[in-house]
């Protein structure tokens, strides 16, 4: 990626990434967040949840491969940033898949990159205002 | 009855020094499913220019997390963590965590109001290096669902 190839509005790779309640519990595990209402139906449906939910955390960690699977350096990135909109809902056993699509927004004077990102479950916005900051070097 | 705001600018102790390990690198980046080898292969990860494995970008939360949850477990604010979502997440990143760094959290209360029902904790963590080296800052939204 050099400043020459890089256009305003070009569009990143989009990219699917199948969610499973497996992978919820296993970002529990390395996060150390265990809330109840990442793998536990029951305890979801009761404090009002329409089922069990994905970890805000586990959607944008998986949101940002889109950028830094273009870059190949995740240490390109200096800031990241989203809104959780909507909970990413995972059924079982089947799951659901998230989407998410990224168009490089703005190219600073100093080179760093602003890409905006765009995660969907099912057509709808799952994060809003997210935004990664890449720096070239 | 809403969150008490005098919480606001509220400063907690640094927390124990957190070592980033190469394994619990590897374990989060195999958590996230991001096959990327600079999370794994000290190799792949000085040929981009570290001294070791780095982290995803994400994973100061498994620090700012547990560092916020003085605050979200403090009997005192009353917190009904059952009703907690994540709001909003943002970090600013001075350098990549690498594997070795010795790090701890400082977290300040930003924000504390109540919204649409439901009450907004806004808090800043540092992350720094027990030598004082700032390396990220992770801004954080939890949202209180309302009854």
């Amino acid at each position: 990626m050099t400043p020459a190839e890089l256009t305003v509005g070009q569009e990143l790779p989009a990219q699917d990434f199948p969610v499973t309640r497996a992978d919820l519990v296993r970002y529990a595990g390395a996060s150390g967040d265990f809330n109840p209402i990442h793998w536990n139906e029951r305890f979801a449906t009761s404090v009002g949840l329409p089922n069990v939910i994905a970890h805000g955390m586990f959607t944008m960690a998986v949101a940002i491969r889109t950028v830094t699977d273009w870059t190949g350096d995740p240490g390109s990135v200096i800031e990241y940033g989203v809104r959780f909109t909507r909970p990413v809902v995972v059924p079982d056993p089947d799951g659901t898949v998230l989407r998410v699509t990224g168009t490089v927004r703005e190219i600073r004077a100093d080179g760093d990159v602003a890409v905006d990102l765009v995660a969907t479950v099912n057509g709808e916005t799952v994060l809003a205002k997210a935004r990664a900051v890449v720096r070239q070097r | 009855m809403p969150l008490d705001a005098s919480f606001i600018g509220r400063r907690y102790p640094p927390t124990p020094p957190y070592e980033v390990g190469r394994e619990k690198i590897r374990e989060f980046a195999e958590a996230i499913g991001d096959p990327n080898p600079v999370y794994r292969s000290q190799a792949a990860a000085k040929e981009l220019g570290y001294a070791d494995v780095i982290a995803p970008p994400t994973f100061p939360i498994v620090m700012t997390m547990k560092a916020g949850h003085q605050l979200v477990h403090d009997p005192e604010l009353g917190v009904d963590y059952s009703r907690v979502v994540h709001g909003e997440q943002r970090f600013v990143h001075i350098r990549p965590i690498c594997a070795g760094d010795l790090l701890q959290v400082v977290v300040t209360v930003a924000d504390i109001r109540a919204a649409a029902g439901n009450d907004l904790v806004s808090t800043r963590s540092e992350v720094s290096t027990v030598a004082g080296e700032l390396v990220t800052t992770a801004y954080s939204t939890i949202v209180v669902r309302g009854r």
